[in-house]
């Protein structure tokens, strides 16, 4: 059983039905209690940072899941804002702590600088930092669906699974222990993206 | 680097695609959600669906058909037809759309785009801009393109942009159905206008057409009707004759 965390966000259903597809078993978890339930767990996410993260956090699902990940070795995929609320802090709409999982800032894209055209929205390349499980049978450089306007900076790189270009670097994944959160979405990626989701369910971190 | 996006375009009345020469003699090409599996199947890096009843019935409906659709294909829609308030934003997201494009409303609502884009953010605000040359210049039309509004596209467009759209879906209403090419040069005054992505919509006859646009008027999207509808073309000839033309575009999709 794949648990996907519901707190609203508005993907949730298109991460249901991708996740579905690849042959999970799925279950809405909007208690701490179904989290704790699941073999797997998915933290989708968009909209705004500081509001994911008070919702999370007074929900005690936040609690919950760093219990499922850090003490009982549960396998978490986030997924865009996902991957964002583990980090330290972010600087969108003013400076909000995030999970302070994973050691680095989200940081508004320098895209603006170097004459990009607005945020970092379409498909684009992904460049693998490392050889890992979850990009299995995809080829090395496979492209990915973006859509965001901030972006995780790590303090050092051992945690980057896999970077993008956009006006510079990019974190597109990031991966550690049973850790694995993508920038991307997988579940608007068509085939490359179904193949990343069916490697999280077959994942044994 | 981001790549250039091929959409097929997907008009919907009565809940059946249709397709017709300068927004009139509609033509039925086929259902919906069968169309969206196909492109998909061919790798089209987005869809476009545009409700062209744009009545308040006609969006529960569209509600259920985007609904459908991203239950069984998992790409990128952008939708609109009739979108007024915040709250049709919302109702179309929450169905599995991923951008709302905002017509007629970006004109009579102004404040429509902002409140939208402070809600949702900019990168799902797209403003349709439907247009016809005049004297003096390409001027704006609303209401599937039956009022003219005498407003300058450049003028449209860079307020749009000022309000919170994300990205211009820039149609031609001479051009549309008739297969004759994009209208490369409103195209080009409208990219180099704006700082947000422009998709060419209106005109797409042959391929070369859609790499002239790119090419011509710095399209970062060309979006497509009847070449896909009515000919043997498809994204995946699209994508490999554009590959080959020099057009960065996905190489392994489909």
């Amino acid at each position: 059983m794949i648990a996907i965390v519901d707190y609203g966000a508005s993907n949730l259903h298109s991460v249901r039905h991708a996740l579905e597809t690849v042959g999970a078993e799925v279950m809405l978890a909007r208690t701490p209690e179904d989290i704790l339930a699941a073999e797997r767990i998915v933290l989708p996410g968009v909209g705004a940072f500081a509001q994911c993260v008070t919702s999370l956090r007074a929900s005690g699902l936040m609690q919950a899941l760093h219990e499922a990940v850090f003490d009982r070795g549960r396998p978490l995929l986030g997924i865009c804002l996902g991957l964002q609320v583990m980090a330290r802090d972010s600087e969108e709409g003013g400076l909000h702590a995030g999970f302070g999982w994973i050691p680095g800032s989200v940081r508004l894209i320098s895209s603006a600088l170097a004459g990009m055209k607005g945020p970092h929205v379409g498909w684009n390349e992904v460049l693998l930092s490392r050889s890992s499980e979850l990009f299995k049978g995809l080829r090395a450089d496979p492209t990915f669906y973006f859509v965001h306007s901030y972006h995780f900076v790590p303090d050092a790189a051992e945690i980057l699974a896999a970077t993008t270009e956009y006006g510079g670097p990019i974190t597109a994944a990031i991966q550690r222990d049973n850790l694995f959160a993508t920038q991307f979405h997988p579940e608007k990626s068509q085939q490359n993206g179904l193949r990343l989701l069916e490697n999280f369910l077959a994942w044994k971190p | 680097m981001l790549k250039i996006r091929i959409i097929p375009k997907l008009l919907l009345q009565r809940s059946r695609n249709v397709k017709g020469v300068r927004f009139e003699q509609m033509r039925d090409t086929g259902h919906p959600v069968t169309n969206a599996r196909i492109y998909d199947a061919q790798g089209a890096d987005e869809l476009i669906f545009l409700d062209i009843d744009a009545s308040v019935e006609g969006r529960s409906t569209l509600c259920d058909i985007v609904s459908k659709a991203a239950s069984e294909v998992f790409m990128p829609f952008c939708v609109g037809g009739g979108v007024r308030t915040v709250d049709d934003f919302h109702r179309l997201l929450q169905a599995g759309a991923d951008k709302v494009a905002v017509n007629s409303a970006a004109i009579e609502y102004p404040s429509l785009l902002s409140e939208a884009a402070k809600l949702f953010g900019v990168q799902c605000v797209v403003a349709s801009v439907d247009f016809r040359w005049e004297e003096g210049g390409p001027r704006v039309y609303t209401h599937g393109g039956q009022v003219a509004t005498g407003i300058s596209v450049l003028d449209h467009v860079r307020r749009c942009v000022e309000a919170g759209a994300g990205e211009i879906l820039l149609t031609s209403i001479d051009r549309d159905g008739t297969m004759t090419g994009y209208d490369v040069d409103v195209t080009r005054r409208v990219s180099s206008a704006v700082s947000v992505p422009v998709i060419a919509s209106g005109g797409a006859g042959t391929l070369q057409h859609m790499v002239d646009v790119v090419r011509e008027a710095s399209a970062s999207a060309v979006a497509v009707g009847s070449l896909f509808h009515f000919t043997d073309q498809s994204p995946i000839k699209a994508r490999a004759f554009m590959r080959v033309a020099g057009i960065d575009v996905r190489r392994e999709a489909a």
